[in-house]
């Protein structure tokens, strides 16, 4: 392999893929290939880098520039520029505060500076196709320690120890479940990744099997181990292709190196894993579901207990654990458990990674010390509102997770302190809502998801959902009463204490956290018929100041019903009856003469 | 390939790989500059470079960046190559051709001693 002078790092995640990366590395590839540069440059496609937001992105070693916001033509001129000269080109470079532009934001941006991380260690460092780079970055080096030097009592040991929870959502103690599933007598066992990631927003689980699909591999061999079992299977969703290619090959590569398979490392444990493909139902993330699912049936929760670690899978005792727990493993068993409990909490240690999304500068996906306060997270890793609004609250957890108002941002985030505030740390997805979200509004959303996501097999979750959003429906078009925010509370409860899984016992909790810190929102809406945010269609108006309004025409051309009038240089105004509120005319004008009124006019 | 079935094998593969990723980052004794603005490139600096990169190559050297410049703005003794180890003086070399190229990987680079006949300047500017 001859040498080479620079290594450009290509973030192939799947934002960036979405976002053009293909045609950039073509790009790439064709104008280095022009100045026959070929053999000195190389590129690497690795995982996710986590600043979604720019991409796609592009490091260039050994220097460490951080180029964003790609497009073929700039590739072009990266080649031609830096690759060729030397030069650095600013346009494309990463922009920190007041546009300041900044080479190596790795180091001195809080977005990248200010995260550990561990699970997502080898994201967007090494090539996910290359089992060898994964080697080079102590990769199954503690597969070797855990089969040759240690007893699975001890493995078990050294996860408790070292505190790691459950990343999935529940935060149950890893090494726990790893001794119920040990103890649990029989000599046929299972070990399950559960990487059916279905919380809207949440990406952590992908991203790390698109780029490090060896430490899957391997930390599900050390939990095989540890357990007893010599089967694993990787449940994936269809809707990841990249990902379920990517640990197709590393499947293939682990085996070629005797990583998978008979008698590993000749220490006389053998060890299998296969893929299986689920159709994409959130409820399969539920660990019996799951089960159901693999075995071929419909994908159903059944009665816990038993419990997966007594009859799992086929019966068997199994354990399932999350794809962001298992990529804690590797490094935990290398570095020792005191080492993974130097960050985070007494009771929460160890990071953990984030999907940040909404009304947020730097989305994408960070991986932060566990303690972190929510304001941290979100003003100073997150960069803050990216139009200068008030932020209003976080939504965690998703569909199964609530809102955290701004008057809370000083919490830690760990998994005690967001239940106590009614939310939940779920799986890592964070949206941030600022003045312009309405609550109900937001409530209504994560219950549409639910409805449409709930299994049926329970009646509470199957029909009390459908019936909560039908309450928030008339809420929203302000047609509801104050009964109906007592029904929905009541309903909201009882859903929670009668369905059988985690679905049903977290999907109202959308609802019951926003009432519980917005139920002035909620009683604007049927008392006074207004939307606070202006965000409810049926709630507003749009209005045309004609103090302002210059007569240019602007707002007429786009409206898609015509329903704005008036001549030109003359003020215009909008006909209420024909308006669809597209809110259309709000965007186009550049005067500043539109606005949104609550209540609607009549 | 052959399945893996001790440490050494492991270590083995960690460590050649290293080599490898290790190239992209840091970290590094020093490095090789490459001027090559338009008068370089057309006086042939990108054969220099390439040969620059298969000279390391030959003698196993990875802890040397070769990084290029725009013009140092010798253009009379293009293509030029300035070698910069970390401790000591920088070196700029005029009329790198291939050979010579080679030649101050070899007697600069690997021996330590830079190679006299070709030296344009040493220290900074």
């Amino acid at each position: 392999m001859p040498l080479t002078t620079n290594t450009i790092l290509i973030c192939a995640g799947g934002a960036c893929i979405s976002s053009g990366e293909e045609s950039v590395k073509e790009a790439l590839e064709r104008k280095i290939k022009e100045y026959n540069l070929q053999d000195a440059i190389k590129i690497v496609e690795t995982g996710c880098m986590g600043a979604c937001s720019v991409g796609p992105l592009m490091v260039i070693y050994p220097e460490g520039v951080y180029y964003q916001k790609l497009t073929p033509k700039a590739a072009e001129k990266i080649v031609e520029e830096h690759l060729l000269k030397g030069r650095i080109v600013e346009d494309y470079l990463y922009k920190g505060d007041k546009g300041k532009i900044v080479p190596q934001p790795q180091k001195e941006i809080p977005f990248f500076s200010r995260q550990v991380k561990i699970a997502t260690r080898n994201l967007g460092i090494i090539d996910p196709l290359n089992i060898e780079e994964y080697i080079a970055k102590d990769g199954y080096f503690a597969l070797y320690k855990v089969l040759i030097e240690m007893s699975p009592e001890e493995v078990i040991n050294i996860i408790k120890e070292s505190g790691l929870r459950g990343r999935g959502g529940a935060g149950f103690p890893t090494g726990l479940k790893w001794e119920f599933a040990r103890k649990s007598p029989g000599n046929e066992k299972y070990m399950i990744c559960n990487a059916d990631e279905g919380d809207p927003g949440a990406f952590m689980d992908r991203s790390i099997l698109e780029g490090d699909p060896h430490t899957i591999i391997e930390a599900m061999t050390i939990a095989g181990y540890a357990i007893g079992a010599s089967k694993g299977y990787v449940y994936v969703r269809a809707e990841y292709p990249i990902a379920i290619e990517r640990l197709t090959e590393a499947l293939k590569q682990a085996h070629e190196y005797g990583f998978l398979g008979e008698n590993i490392f000749d220490s006389g444990f053998s060890f299998d894993i296969e893929i299986r493909i689920g159709a994409g139902a959130f409820v399969c993330g539920e660990e019996t579901a799951l089960i159901n699912s693999i075995e071929g049936k419909r994908g159903q929760p059944r009665v816990k207990p038993p419990y997966p670690a007594q009859k799992g899978l086929w019966g068997k005792p199994t354990n399932i654990n999350n794809v962001e727990t298992l990529a804690c493993v590797p490094p935990i068993i290398i570095n020792g458990p005191q080492w993974f409990r130097q960050w985070g909490t007494e009771k929460s240690p160890g990071t953990k990674v984030f999907a940040l999304a909404g009304k947020i500068k730097n989305t994408g996906l960070v991986e932060v010390p566990m303690g972190i306060t929510l304001r941290e997270l979100i003003y100073e890793i997150g960069g803050g509102s990216p139009t200068g609004k008030k932020i209003k609250a976080v939504q965690t957890g998703g569909p199964s997770g609530g809102v955290i108002p701004e008057e809370y941002f000083d919490t830690p985030v760990d998994f005690e302190s967001l239940t106590q505030l009614g939310a939940i740390i779920g799986s890592g997805g964070m949206i941030v809502l600022d003045e312009d979200d309405c609550m109900v509004d937001v409530a209504k959303f994560f219950l549409e998801f639910t409805v449409e996501e709930s299994c049926g097999k329970c009646t509470p979750c199957r029909e009390g959902t459908k019936k909560m959003y039908e309450i928030l429906e008339k809420i929203t078009q302000g047609e509801g009463t104050e009964e109906d925010i007592v029904l929905l509370e009541n309903l909201g409860n009882v859903i929670k204490d009668s369905s059988l899984c985690g679905l049903g016992q977290t999907a109202p909790n959308p609802v019951l956290s926003t009432l519980r810190y917005y139920k002035d929102e909620y009683l604007a809406h049927v008392r006074d018929k207004k939307c606070p945010a202006k965000k409810c269609r049926d709630l507003i108006s749009y209005v045309i100041d004609s103090t302002k309004c210059v007569g240019c025409t602007a707002c007429a051309r786009v409206c898609p019903v015509s329903c704005i009038s008036g001549e030109v240089k003359k003020p215009h105004e909008i006909d209420q009856d024909a308006c669809i509120k597209c809110g259309s005319c709000f965007e186009v004008c550049r005067f500043g003469a539109i606005s949104k009124v609550t209540p609607a006019l009549d | 390939m052959s399945k893996i079935k001790s440490l050494e094998d492991l270590m083995k593969i960690k460590e050649e790989t290293l080599k490898n990723v290790k190239m992209r980052e840091s970290g590094k004794r020093g490095k090789i500059i490459v001027a090559m603005g338009t008068c370089g490139i057309a006086a042939g600096a990108k054969e220099t470079l390439n040969a620059i990169v298969e000279a390391l190559n030959e003698f196993n050297i990875d802890d040397i960046t070769v990084v290029q410049s725009g013009c140092m703005g010798l253009c009379e003794v293009e293509p030029t190559v300035k070698v910069e180890i970390d401790g000591e003086i920088p070196v700029t070399y005029g009329h790198v051709t291939p050979e010579n190229a080679k030649r101050i990987v070899k007697q600069h680079i690997v021996a330590g001693n830079p190679v006299g006949d070709l030296i344009v300047k040493q220290g900074e500017e």
